[in-house]
């Protein structure tokens, strides 16, 4: 956003220059209000399962900066001719269910006529400062913890050209529609250093983002990722969406791969995510009891690698 | 040989054209693209399923060259 002028706001705690997934504005004494929008076009057939994966990939925002919801609006385009009945309200509905989850109301919104539909949400969330978990902020020997399974934007490929079983769908599904909510309940009193959700640009352009953000390195141990069923089978016949590469190619220079890493198990570092998992960095001692807190829960929750002082690339992929 | 024009569709599609086209007897199947997405696709699915992989830069294109 170089070039669009800003005014100093000595109250805007995190803007445009750091790459953080919300805005957060210091409202009155350490009380922040943390405000996010994203909307996209389905990335599933079935309009409530669409409804319920936009909102939970919108209110994943508040989540991965420390946050909790409060309010949140509709973002809604869709064509004229679209059935009230079979496609607008299931999808609605299902933004709402997502909502109700996150325990907050949809309390309005802004449709426009669209020849494609786009749906999501604008969310309001609140957090006192110190609880505020931006990009930046790692240690090094922290170890990183993700908390959903990779493969999304692969199977979601799949899924569209008819290549996945109806319980290989429902399974995707749930784990995009997943509200980021319950992991992110899991960290209270422990020591987490820093966050971010996973989404478009991947587990190596996100985790890029925070390395960069705290100034140091982390490597990704890939026989430790989480995968999603067949996700490494899929990729391997190259059902991989053009995101992927084009992610691949806009990191060049940022991470490095060991030789004789598997390129399946590579692709799927930088697969597209649609409403992934949070990325954590905490110590060691904050590792062990999140992992814990999260088997109770009946949550995934993984190590996929740990931080190191700077070296010269953001992501070191281990194979 | 078969040649399947791929040129101007988006992933996955390519690759479901070079399957379709391998499920033939032809020892040779050339596959042409024009982004880098599917080419790289296209070659990935061929090697998975027992081809040998070679490009040949056309300019606007590349031909995708799968022989098993």
């Amino acid at each position: 956003m170089s070039g669009i002028p800003k005014i100093p706001d000595p109250n805007l705690v995190l803007g445009f220059e750091s790459s953080d997934d919300a805005a957060v504005y210091r409202v009155e004494g350490d009380l922040c209000l943390i405000h996010t929008v994203d909307f996209f076009p389905p990335i599933v057939d079935d309009p409530y399962e669409f409804g319920q994966v936009a909102a939970a990939n919108s209110l994943s925002d508040i989540y991965a900066m420390g946050g909790r919801p409060v309010s949140a609006l509709n973002v809604f385009c869709i064509p004229g001719d679209m059935d009230h009945e079979r496609v607008t309200k299931p999808l609605l509905l299902g933004g709402a269910d997502k909502a109700a989850e996150a325990g907050i109301n949809i309390s309005g919104g802004h449709t426009l006529e669209d020849t494609e539909p786009k749906y999501g949400l604008s969310v309001v969330g609140v957090a006192r400062e110190s609880e505020i978990l931006a990009n930046g902020g790692a240690r090094p020997g922290d170890l990183l913890i993700l908390t959903k399974p990779l493969g999304s934007g692969i199977l979601t490929t799949a899924d569209k050209v008819g290549l996945l079983t109806p319980e290989e769908h429902k399974d995707l599904v749930a784990v995009m529609a997943a509200l980021n909510r319950w992991p992110a309940e899991q960290i209270k009193g422990l020591d987490v250093t820093s966050c971010t959700d996973i989404t478009g640009f991947g587990l190596v352009g996100h985790g890029a983002e925070m390395a960069a953000a705290s100034g140091l390195t982390f490597e990704i141990y890939t026989d430790s990722l989480p995968l999603q069923r067949n996700a490494l089978e899929m990729a391997r016949d190259g059902i991989i969406p053009a995101g992927a590469y084009k992610n691949r190619q806009f990191m060049a220079g940022r991470y490095k791969t060991d030789k004789g890493m598997d390129l399946a198990l590579e692709d799927v570092c930088f697969d597209p995510q649609t409403s992934g998992g949070l990325l954590y960095s905490m110590s060691k001692e904050a590792s062990l009891v999140f992992l814990d807190r999260c088997k109770t829960a009946g949550l995934g929750a993984w190590i996929v690698g740990q931080v190191l002082e700077r070296e010269d690339v953001d992501i070191k992929l281990l194979a | 040989m078969k040649e399947v024009d791929a040129r101007g569709l988006s992933c996955p599609q390519p690759v479901l054209l070079l399957a379709e086209a391998l499920k033939g007897s032809e020892k040779e199947i050339t596959v042409l693209v024009d982004d880098f997405a599917p080419l790289e696709n296209v070659s990935r699915y061929a090697q998975n399923h027992g081809c040998t992989v070679k490009h040949n830069d056309k300019g606007d294109y590349t031909e995708i060259i799968c022989q098993r």
